[in-house]
C-alpha cells in the first residue's frame, strides 16, 4: 500500500518535472529540472526492478546528458553576448 | 497561438490512444525471461542482462560500441573543443577534492565491470563512471594535459570496435557462426569484450563533454563568423 | 528498499500486476509532452531535451512492460535494449549539441534558438 502511494507520487512528480523542464521560462530552471527528472527516472529503474539500467541512466542518462546541455547552454550565452555585446537581454 | 491549440490537441489525442494501447496489452505477458534463464548457465555470465547484451544479442552491442566511435567522429569532425578556462591551483578544494575522488571513481569503474558477470553492473555501467571521471578532470582544469596523449586518446576511443570485430573474427573462424562463442569459453570472451568496452564507452563519453577535436589538426574548415549586424 | 533480487530468493516488494501499468502510462505521457514541447518549443537546447524525454518515456513503457512478467527474475531483453538506448542517447544528445553550436556559428549572432 505505501510503495503504490510512493508509486503515484513518484510518477506525478516525473510528469510534472517533465513539463516543467521543457516548458519553464527560464532555459537554465529547465535544464536543472532535466537532470533532476533523470535521477527520478533512475529512482524509477530502481522500483521497476532494473539495477542495471538505473545504474546507467543515473551516470549518464540524468548526469553526463545534463552537463553536456548545460555546457551547450553556457557556451550559447557566451558567443551570442560576445556577437552582440551588452545590448540583447537575455534569452527566456 | 491556434497552431500551438491544435499541437496540443494532436498531443493529447496520440497520448489518449497510446494510453490505450499500452492499457490493452495482455497482463501477464509471456517475455523471453524463459528462454533467457533457460540458457543462461551455458552463457558464460549468471546476470542474466549482461548474458542478453553480450552473448545472445551480441550483434547489437557491436553495433551500439560503432555508434558511440561514430558519435565522437561527428563531434570531432563538426567543431573544435574548448578548453575550460579553470586553473586548479586557484581551487585547492576542488584539487583535494579530485585526488579523492577520480581514484574511488577508476576503481568503482573496475568493480563494475567485474561485478556484472554475476550481479547488476557491466561495461556500460562502468563506462559510464569512467566518463564521468573524465568529465571531472575536464572540470579541474586539466582537460589539456588529458588531451595531451593524443595517440592513446585515439588508440582507446577505437579500442571497443577493434575487439569486439577481432572477436567476431576469431569465434567465426573458431566455430563457424558469428558471435558464436565456443562451448564453455563464454564467460573469458565476454570479460575480454567487456574490458575493451569499458574503455572505450568511458573515453567517448568523457571526450563527447569535451565536445570537438582537441587541436592542432589539419582539419580546419571553420567558416569565418559572418560580421554580425549593427 | 530491495534494490536487487537475486536468483534464489523471491522479492518480497513485487508490486501487484496493475502497479507497473501506471509506469508504462506515466511513460506514455512523457512521451506526449516530450512530442508537444517538440514542436512547440523554438529554442534548440529545449528540442534537444524534449527528444530526450521522448526517449525515457520510451524507456519507461519498455521497462514497465517487461517487469509485468512473473517471476522474480524481470524480462532481461528489455533492460540491455533500453540500456542500449540510453548510450544511443546521450551519443545522439552529444552530436546535437555540436550541430547546434555551428548553426549558431554559420546563423550569425542572431540566435538560431530564439523562442518563437
Amino acid at each position: 500500500m505505501m510503495l503504490q502511494i510512493f508509486d503515484g507520487l513518484l510518477l506525478l512528480v516525473i510528469v510534472v518535472l517533465a513539463w516543467r523542464s521543457l516548458n519553464d521560462r527560464d532555459v537554465f530552471r529547465a535544464v536543472i529540472s532535466f537532470i533532476a527528472l533523470g535521477l527520478l527516472i533512475a529512482v524509477a529503474w530502481v522500483r521497476l526492478r532494473a539495477p542495471d539500467v538505473a545504474l546507467a541512466e543515473a551516470a549518464v542518462g540524468s548526469g553526463l546528458t545534463g552537463a553536456l546541455i548545460l555546457s551547450a547552454l553556457v557556451r550559447m550565452r557566451r558567443r551570442e553576448r560576445a556577437a552582440t555585446g551588452t545590448r540583447r537581454e537575455a534569452p527566456k | 497561438m491556434t497552431s500551438r491549440v491544435m499541437v496540443g490537441v494532436l498531443s493529447l489525442a496520440m497520448c489518449a490512444a497510446l494510453g490505450w494501447a499500452v492499457q490493452s496489452l495482455p497482463v501477464r505477458p509471456t517475455g523471453l525471461t524463459g528462454a533467457s534463464l533457460a540458457k543462461l548457465p551455458e552463457s558464460g555470465v549468471t546476470n542474466p542482462v549482461t548474458a542478453v547484451l553480450l552473448n545472445y544479442r551480441g550483434y547489437d552491442t557491436l553495433l551500439e560500441v560503432g555508434v558511440l566511435l561514430l558519435a565522437i567522429v561527428a563531434v570531432w569532425s563538426l567543431r573544435r573543443g574548448e578548453w575550460p578556462a579553470s586553473d586548479l591551483h586557484d581551487r585547492p578544494l576542488l584539487m583535494s577534492l579530485l585526488r579523492v575522488v577520480l581514484p574511488v571513481l577508476v576503481l568503482a569503474a573496475g568493480y563494475l565491470l567485474w561485478i556484472g558477470a554475476f550481479a547488476p553492473g557491466g561495461a556500460f555501467q562502468g563506462g559510464a563512471l569512467l566518463g564521468g571521471a573524465i568529465v571531472l578532470v575536464m572540470l579541474g582544469g586539466l582537460a589539456r594535459r588529458v588531451l595531451a596523449y593524443d595517440r592513446l586518446l585515439r588508440a582507446g576511443l577505437v579500442l571497443g570496435v577493434i575487439v569486439f570485430a577481432a572477436v567476431c573474427a576469431v569465434t567465426m573462424l573458431l566455430t563457424g557462426g558469428l558471435l558464436q562463442f565456443p562451448a564453455g569459453t563464454g564467460g573469458t570472451w565476454i570479460m575480454v569484450i567487456e574490458s575493451a568496452a569499458l574503455v572505450s564507452i568511458g573515453l567517448t563519453l568523457g571526450l563527447l563533454y569535451f565536445g570537438g577535436r582537441p587541436n592542432g589538426d589539419r582539419l580546419d574548415s571553420e567558416h569565418r563568423r559572418p560580421a554580425h549586424h549593427a | 528498499m530491495v534494490i536487487v533480487s537475486t536468483p534464489s530468493t523471491g522479492d518480497p516488494h513485487t508490486m501487484p500486476d496493475a502497479g507497473y501499468r501506471i509506469y508504462a502510462l506515466a511513460g506514455v505521457a512523457l512521451f506526449a509532452i516530450g512530442f508537444y514541447s517538440l514542436l512547440v518549443q523554438a529554442h534548440l537546447l529545449r528540442r534537444i531535451m524534449a527528444l530526450n524525454v521522448m526517449g525515457s518515456g520510451v524507456f519507461l513503457v519498455y521497462i514497465a512492460l517487461g517487469a509485468q512478467t512473473p517471476g522474480p527474475i524481470p524480462d532481461p531483453v528489455p533492460h540491455a535494449m533500453v540500456l542500449t538506448g540510453i548510450v544511443v542517447s546521450v551519443c545522439a544528445t552529444g552530436l546535437a549539441l555540436a550541430l547546434v553550436d555551428r548553426v549558431q556559428a554559420a546563423a550569425g549572432d542572431a540566435e538560431p534558438g530564439e523562442d518563437a
